[in-house]
């Protein structure tokens, strides 16, 4: 993605705002007037990502199209907090799908906008990671394929969270979930071939796909705003932490996040068509260990002795990662250029 | 109303559900002292004045670091920024280069013709001040900014003190000096020069004064006993340094000896280079760790050509001026003990640079004082055993700095404030120290530290020329915006982005944030994404 190079400014874009930047480079979470799409009162977890992952996104998305915005969403975590019948939280229009057709309903959202000659309203579909990898993989797919004019936002947090911590097939290798107990000789998740929904949506070669986290807000909401300056399928992937599907610290939600990204457990990068157009940087390298550790679903490994063989999986599989994607820059000077002193005598 | 098919009931806003129930901890703001704070002897309020020079405010900061110090160009110049030393910044990569904003503030306030604001009213009431040097000018201007009527005696000929008769000119320029001390004396305080105090209470009477500050300085030089020929040429520091100020500089010769191993020894020998002297050579008993001269001072001393005898006592000296030198050892307890080597050494002259002692005259026939090891003893709130009377800068017991005598300055200033009212000053009670560890350092770029030009060498050792030049205006905004802000809000607005629940209401800019009790769940994140640790969690009472 293309970020604006901005003077050192004390904390530079790693904050959500930055009171000395001019107001039109601050961020969409910034903005006093921002919508706040999921408004509070929603019965998530203390600390979740999802919820957190789903105001960025949406917020963004409703400043990148004049608030013309309609979502979709499927069955799941975010469905179910949010809006308890009668009661939502959401500040949008917003309709509940099923669990596996969210991306079919975005798609006759879109038909019926473009029957009533409104293309300026646009349509996001979003769901977890069980309704967009398993159960609605097959609606996701005819809607790429079709090139259906929807954003789709898939909140990842690697397991069926909402029913009680279930596997999905984007639950890692050796991760402990309730259908993947931390028993016998290989416990926990087994180390499958991976499903990687953002090089499958690249696969259909739609105009955009793109991955994000939300530890990286400027990062996650140009990629938003940019998804909505093209029509078309679009994707994005968005990493968000479960607190208490992975065993950790409500208030390390954003931290897990940051340590996934540093690890190279998950490349944050963005596609056109199949092509990767950028990657966002590693900033500064850890091995997996620091992000495993922390967490409760990685228990496991580490007691009662180390599992050296599933961390080097886990650390191989990041590094493949970091090959793959190039996340370091052998020549990254992180240091801002400094002005040249020019004062007396 | 008329419900579509199979709706039974009204849509809600999930903000009738107050998830602040489910909290069991609650996230609070909280101002901490930032490292820097709390080491500045003189107690300046630096994140505070970084905070507006990171706008390029820089006014603003000006006046909120003269809240606290009125010399900001001189302290940007000759303070020993024990505040860099403790700056939290110094462990993620370099200490935020303070006193160098610091000079770049108090220059531009100079260029600009800056002034204090003049106190709302007038108190009515009188108080000599005696010694117009750091200490005294602070006491002065404080109280004047009090609305009392301030008059400083002093015996010199000139304001300043150990800033002009101590300190070299080149690190202090001069006219810095005297604009710095002009805008003070511009507040209405009224400066009586050749004016020695010798019975305070004499004066206090004559003058009508309700209060005083002493503020005397310390600069008889310390003596050594070294038996030297009638015609050796043996001088005090004291006297080369103040010699300086006048029209007929001090004669020192080629080769000049320096006994001792402060700053003050430093400064001559580097005075004495500039005077033309071939050799200068510095003649210190213990060794270079010890030494209590601060580490740049010497690093630019030997950058300029000055040598010196580490481990070394003088023993005599010659009409011809042979000093007889004896090398010494350090014993187990790190003391310099005698070896019977000895050494000669030729020199043209012989300064003393020793110390200094406080001429306590002007203090005879005060009942109720109190006096030790040389230094007159004060309380707290720094006044002397006679009521009304307070004491300041090097002739109480402390630390002698320029900063440290400031900060009496003000803080004397401040009791004797209260004092005339008949009240007892009780200074703001402390915050919780901002450790390095309550920072998530994540959010700050790497940045390198801005730094001063320097002179060059031929220059330092021919001219007195200000040798340390000053950041301009680009490097000196780059140089602020390193701080950390260590436990202070600067309005990133983090704490109001990364809640999952919408929580925290943003006041808009100046005003911080608060946080939204009804829905705040009490996870944290807030806290532990702070930068600044500036929020802290606290159990609820349940
Ligand atoms: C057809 C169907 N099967 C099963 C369910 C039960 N169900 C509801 S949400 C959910 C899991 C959702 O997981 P995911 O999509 O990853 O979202 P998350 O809750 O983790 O955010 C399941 C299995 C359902 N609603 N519909
Ligand atoms: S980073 Fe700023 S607030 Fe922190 S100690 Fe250094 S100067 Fe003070
Ligand atoms: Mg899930």
């Amino acid at each position: 993605m293309t970020a604006t190079t901005i003077k050192f400014y004390q904390t530079g874009t790693h904050t959500v705002g930055n009171r000395l930047l001019d107001p039109e480079h601050r961020s969409v979470q910034a903005d006093m007037r921002r919508t706040n799409s999921l408004n509070s009162g929603h019965r998530a977890c203390q600390g979740c990502g999802e919820a957190l992952g789903a105001r960025y996104a949406i917020d963004a998305a409703m400043q990148a199209t004049d608030n013309q915005l309609i979502a979709a969403n499927a069955t799941g975590c975010l469905e179910v907090f949010s809006t308890p019948y009668p009661e939502t939280s959401w500040q949008i229009p917003w309709i509940h799908s099923l669990f596996g057709n969210t991306a079919a309903v975005a798609t006759g959202i879109a038909a019926a906008m473009r029957v009533k000659g409104r293309s300026d309203v646009r349509v996001v579909a979003q769901g977890g990671d069980g309704g967009t990898t398993d159960i609605g993989f097959g609606c996701l797919s005819g809607m790429f394929e079709r090139n259906d004019d929807v954003l789709y936002i898939c909140y990842d947090n690697e397991a069926y969270m909402n029913t009680g911590v279930q596997r999905s097939s984007a639950t890692p290798g050796a991760a402990r979930t309730a259908t993947t107990p931390a028993v016998g000789t290989a416990p926990g998740n087994v180390f499958g071939q991976g499903k990687n929904l953002p090089l499958i949506a690249m696969a259909h070669e739609i105009p955009y796909v793109a991955t994000a986290i939300v530890s990286e807000l400027r990062d996650l909401e140009a990629k938003v705003k940019r998804a909505m300056e093209i029509r078309g399928a679009r994707y994005i992937h968005v990493f968000v932490p479960c607190p208490l599907g992975w065993g950790t610290n409500s208030w390390d939600t954003i931290h897990i996040a940051r340590l996934a990204k540093e690890t190279g457990v998950f490349p944050v990068f963005e596609a056109e068509r199949d092509q990767i157009v950028s990657v966002s940087k590693i900033r500064k390298q850890l091995p997996v260990e620091d992000y495993l550790r922390p967490q409760r679903r990685f228990a496991h490994l580490f007691s009662p002795k180390p599992n050296t063989d599933a961390i080097a999986h886990i650390q191989a599989l990041a590094d493949r990662n970091i090959r793959r994607f190039g996340l370091v820059d052998p020549a990254a000077d992180t240091a801002i250029a400094a002005p040249v002193a020019t004062g007396n005598p | 109303m008329e419900k579509p098919f199979a709706i039974t009931l009204d849509v809600g806003s999930s903000l009738a559900n107050k998830t602040g129930t489910w909290r069991t901890y609650r996230p609070q703001y909280v101002d901490r002292l930032p490292p820097c704070n709390n080491a500045c002897p003189a107690g300046e309020n630096i994140q505070e004045w970084l905070f507006h020079a990171e706008s390029g405010d820089y006014e603003q900061a000006w006046r909120a670091l003269t809240a606290n110090n009125p010399l900001p160009a001189v302290m940007g110049r000759v303070c020993y920024h024990p505040c860099e030393t403790a700056c939290n910044r110094g462990q993620l990569d370099e200490s935020v280069g303070i006193n160098s904003v610091e000079r770049f503030l108090g220059d531009q306030a100079i260029k600009l013709g800056w002034k204090f604001t003049p106190p709302a009213s007038s108190s009515g009431k009188q108080v000599l001040v005696v010694g117009a040097g750091p200490s005294g000018l602070s006491a002065a201007y404080h109280l004047a900014r009090l609305g009392h009527q301030v008059t400083i005696q002093e015996a010199g000929p000139f304001a300043g003190g150990m800033m002009r008769f101590g300190i070299p000119k080149y690190r202090l320029p001069r006219d810095v000096l005297d604009a710095e001390v002009q805008r003070i004396l511009d507040l209405g305080v009224v400066l009586q020069l050749n004016t020695k105090v010798e019975n305070i209470e004499q004066s206090m009477k004559a003058g009508g004064f309700d209060a005083a500050f002493l503020a005397v300085g310390a600069h008889i030089a310390k003596r050594a006993y070294i038996p030297a020929a009638d015609s050796a040429r043996m001088l005090d520091a004291m006297q080369v340094l103040r010699g300086m100020e006048d029209e007929e500089k001090p004669m020192l010769g080629r080769r000049v000896v320096v006994y001792g191993g402060g700053n003050t020894a430093l400064d001559v020998a580097r005075t004495a280079k500039r005077l033309g002297a071939t050799d200068a050579i510095i003649v210190y008993r213990r060794t270079r760790e010890k030494m209590p001269a601060h580490d740049f001072e010497v690093e630019e001393a030997l950058q300029e050509g000055i040598m010196i005898k580490w481990l070394s006592t003088i023993k005599n000296m010659s009409d011809e001026g042979t000093l007889t030198v004896e090398k010494m050892a350090l014993d187990a307890s790190g003391f310099p003990q005698p070896t019977g080597e000895f050494e000669t050494l030729e020199s043209d002259s012989l300064v003393l640079a020793l110390g200094q002692d406080v001429d306590l005259s002007l203090l005879n026939g005060v009942p109720g004082l109190e006096i030790k090891d040389g230094v007159v003893q004060v309380g707290t709130n720094m006044m002397t055993g006679r009521a009304g009377i307070f004491a300041g800068g090097d002739m109480v017991p402390s630390e002698r700095t320029v900063t440290v005598a400031i900060g009496h300055g003000k803080k004397a200033a401040r009791n004797i404030d209260a004092w005339l009212r008949g009240e007892t000053f009780a200074p703001a009670p402390k915050h919780a120290l901002a450790e390095f560890d309550k920072l998530n350092t994540w959010y700050y770029d790497d940045a390198p530290k801005m730094v001063r030009p320097t002179l060059d060498l031929a220059r330092r050792q021919s001219t007195f020329e200000e040798v340390v030049g000053g950041l301009d205006e680009s490097t000196a905004l780059f140089e602020a915006r390193r701080c950390l802000s260590c436990g202070n809000c600067f309005e990133c607005d983090n704490c109001y982005g990364v809640c999952p629940d919408n929580a925290v209401i943003k006041l808009g800019p100046g005003n911080r944030f608060e946080f939204n009790y009804d829905y705040c769940k009490g996870c944290g994140i807030c806290r532990t994404e702070c930068p600044c640790g500036a929020i802290v969690m606290v159990p609820e009472t349940i």
